[in-house]
């Protein structure tokens, strides 16, 4: 049904929108510890509350290459706009802009025009007063032009395999963020295995709903209070919440239905695998053989996803070299990107 | 509107809006009354609208040598450029006839050569640089070769039009021809209302068509037409997207394609796709490292061979550089009449050739009054413009020229017609000149409209946007 389009061109799109993705995801993050940063916790020191950050993004060591200190100011810079963090928002969306400069004829004009002036947009604000003052605001921004261009990407775009493309890589990125950010937060915030039904500290966890857009899921699912079992089972297994694994495993299965050509059966085995365990899977279970241990598998089985898709589709001509090698609790994995 | 003063008394220039008795040319009446209604911060505030349209659509072009990414403007100036359907008549006629020539000779000189042979032309012309052997007794498709060509025309009277030069390669700006009028539309609706202004909308629909028509032989009936582009940081690099969007066809680099059992193909999330015509925004040098330039990495290993055995469409077609070289451009009244048996409609400007002993004396003799370009250059790099020039400017010239007097052409400095243009100050006069994109399929044709080109500083003739210079829409009048 689809029209055969340039491997270029689709590898294009797909990091278009991963990176969007990805910035929008930094910007979550960043936003939620900026806001606990502003709870008083005298218990926790100014280092313990933004670490997690360079965990979740995998850049504790290149950060600690670039600063002496972990300090409020230094991560917040250098997660949102520092040019030598290959994944703060700055580059993110730099990188955004660059595949969808190289490739502004395969999508419509509005999502072009969206993601220029966002570029644009960005380059002239005041970089210091963001840093200042604000944060809030220009995180509210990241996220608020991630909708625009996801709306204008559904709203304009040409049902083709372009369009499948470009949906994909914002739906891999997410589940690999959204994996990430449990990983790190249930590593931090619950050491031992026995607290899991356990009061917790209301804020961190909280905290973490909000960041995935969950808090108010979660009390109209649950009706109860914030309890990390649940807040598991909202974010891995529940397929009505958009940015839970569930929901992306959804979204992928269905895209690589829907891909034209033969090409892409061991996508779809891959991504069917994934998709099984979480719409069968229990949280119960989940957390018996242990979440880290089942986030990691998710995010290991994630990656090589991304390398398949990478592989049949996206660059016949071009070799990807893995950029960084990604520590995640331990685990080694590889992340690849495509510079314009 | 004002009458015209300039600084630079050496040029009495003819204005686009001014009739010989210092009224406003009728074309322009109606402009004029509009503007005379306008204050100028309003039309400063619809140029800075324009900008920041500009800006947000993209419509930018790498400049080389700066900073990786920088992208610029060419500055678009909100007052149009009036044509009346007579002078457009006249200019378009005459342009495709010279196409048309050109066309023909471009086929003669790489088969049977009988301009040599008749004596038109010397034989030096196949040891010009530009000329490819490799193209001999090759057909092309249709017989055509320069499938798009920009001819440059500039105006010093009000009937006087001189062709300056033939862009045969891969003649760039048609871009800004189509979005200047889009602009000027949203801008300014009113005026669209008051004008019967010919449509210029329909030019990249026209290039399709063109551009299947010369399909090779063994291609089906649907063509596949894509668009090659050196990539996303060449300065045009805005135009090739925006045509191969407006074609509905595909943008490729060279690395998205590769060569087959004699034929092309592209790259897609399917597989392999045979590509029948490739309409080429790189030069000839850049576009098979193993026919030319083996350094090239926007090129596709092979293409060239494919092209010469038919099995591949290229526009333009390898080797039109000899048709535009500026010493092969002082033949062109003579093709026309050879080939055509025509009488030339446009003028060429009267051109010294620095080869010629004669020719050498006066033009050393007269540096300082004329215009001294170099036979390959373009962009308006490597040229002297005697008036404008500083004495050490004029004698580092002359060296250069001595050093290598074939390689320099010169011209008596045209008074370039000015139109008015908005600037700092307000509205003045600055020197224009005018590109219409001639078509050459089965048939030649021309969309009624051109790129307008403007020299934005004052007294300046040099209106290359790699100089400053700016862009208008052209009006064509219906009637």
């Amino acid at each position: 049904m689809g029209v055969a389009m340039l491997s270029r061109t689709a590898d294009h799109l797909y990091w278009m929108a991963r990176y969007i993705e990805r910035a929008e995801n930094m910007a979550r993050m960043l936003e939620v510890t900026y806001r606990m940063s502003l709870v008083q916790n005298a218990a926790q020191s100014e280092a313990a509350l933004w670490v997690p950050l360079l965990h979740i993004s995998d850049t504790k060591e290149d950060f600690h290459k670039a600063y002496d200190e972990v300090t409020a100011h230094n991560v917040i810079y250098y997660i949102a706009m520092d040019s030598r963090n290959l994944s703060s928002i700055y580059n993110c969306l730099r990188a955004a802009r660059e595949n969808a400069h190289a490739v502004r004829v395969a999508m419509s004009s509005e999502m072009w025009e969206n993601i220029n002036s966002l570029w644009l947009e960005f380059q002239q604000m005041d970089k210091k007063l963001i840093l200042e003052s604000g944060l809030s605001e220009f995180c509210d921004w990241v996220k608020s032009r991630s909708h625009l261009f996801r709306g204008v990407t559904y709203g304009t775009m040409l049902r083709d395999d372009g369009f499948r493309f470009t949906r994909l890589g914002g739906f891999i990125e997410r589940a690999d963020d959204m994996a990430r950010l449990l990983d790190v937060k249930y590593h931090l915030l619950l050491p031992s295995a026995s607290d899991v039904g356990g009061a917790v500290d209301y804020y961190e966890w909280s905290a973490l709903l909000r960041s995935a857009s969950a808090y108010e899921a979660y009390l109209k699912v649950y009706r109860d209070a914030v309890m990390p079992l649940r807040v598991a089972e909202l974010l891995v297994l529940r397929q009505d919440m958009p940015r839970s694994l569930h929901a992306c495993m959804n979204e992928l299965t269905t895209i690589l239905d829907q891909l034209t050509g033969d090409a892409g059966r061991e996508c779809k085995r891959l991504a069917g695998e994934m998709h099984s365990s979480l719409h069968y899977g229990r949280i119960e279970d989940i957390f018996r053989g242990g979440l880290h241990e089942f986030l990691e598998a998710f995010l290991r089985q994630n990656n090589r996803l991304g390398i398949e898709i990478q592989r049949t589709y996206l660059n016949a001509p071009l070799v990807n070299e893995p950029e960084k090698v990604n520590v995640v609790g331990g685990q080694t994995q590889s992340q690849s990107k495509v510079s314009a | 509107m004002a009458s015209i003063d300039y600084k630079n008394k050496l040029l009495t220039a003819f204005d686009e809006s001014v009739d010989s008795k210092k009224g406003v040319r009728q074309v322009y009446a109606p402009y004029a009354k509009w503007l005379g209604g306008k204050d100028f911060s309003q039309l400063a505030q619809k140029s800075r609208d324009a900008e920041l349209l500009f800006r947000r659509v993209g419509i930018t072009f790498a400049v080389y040598g700066e900073e990786e990414g920088a992208e610029r403007l060419i500055p678009f100036d909100v007052i149009p450029r009036i044509l009346a359907a007579s002078e457009w008549a006249k200019l378009s006629a005459g342009a495709c006839q010279r196409v048309r020539a050109l066309n023909m000779f471009l086929n003669d000189i790489y088969h049977g050569q009988d301009i040599i042979k008749a004596g038109i032309m010397p034989d030096s012309i196949l040891t010009n640089e530009m000329y490819r052997p490799e193209m001999q007794g090759v057909d092309v498709p249709g017989g055509v070769y320069a499938h798009i060509a920009g001819i440059d025309i500039v105006r010093t009277e009000a009937d006087t039009f001189y062709v300056l030069e033939d862009n045969l390669r891969t003649p760039s700006g048609v871009s800004y021809m189509l979005e200047d009028r889009r602009m000027m539309m949203r801008l300014f609706p009113e005026l669209f209302r008051q004008y019967p202004i010919s449509p210029v909308e329909h030019y990249p629909q026209l290039l399709l068509e063109n551009l299947r028509a010369v399909a090779p032989r063994g291609a089906t009936s649907n063509p596949t037409v894509v668009l090659m582009t050196p990539g996303a940081y060449n300065s045009a690099y805005f135009e090739h997207a925006f045509l191969a969007q407006q074609m509905g066809i595909e943008l490729v680099e060279g690395r998205d394609m590769f060569v087959k059992d004699n034929a092309v193909f592209m790259r897609t999330t399917e597989g392999p796709k045979k590509i029948d015509v490739i309409y080429r925004r790189i030069d000839d040098d850049f576009i098979d490292p193993l026919a030319f330039r083996q350094d090239s990495m926007l090129g596709v290993p092979g293409l060239v061979s494919v092209y010469r055995n038919g099995g591949v469409a290229l526009a333009n077609a390898i080797g039109t550089g000899v048709a535009d070289d500026k010493a092969t451009y002082t033949y062109v009244p003579e093709m026309i009449k050879f080939y055509l048996g025509e009488e030339p409609i446009l003028s060429n400007v009267p051109t010294y050739k620095l080869s010629k002993e004669d020719d050498r004396k006066y033009v050393l003799d007269h540096l300082a009054e004329l215009v001294v370009k170099e036979v390959q250059g373009s962009g308006g790099y490597g040229m002297l413009v005697g008036p404008t020039s500083s004495k050490a400017q004029i004698e580092e010239f002359r060296l250069r020229i001595i050093a290598d007097p074939d390689n320099y052409i010169a011209q008596p400095t045209l008074a370039l017609s000015t139109c008015p243009t908005m600037v700092e100050q307000g509205v003045a006069p600055r020197h224009v000149d005018l590109r219409p994109y001639v078509l050459t399929g089965k048939t030649t044709s021309v969309v009624p409209g051109a790129l307008c080109r403007v020299a934005m500083n004052e007294g300046s003739l040099v209106v290359n946007s790699s100089q400053g210079g700016g862009t208008k829409d052209t009006w064509v009048l219906q009637c």
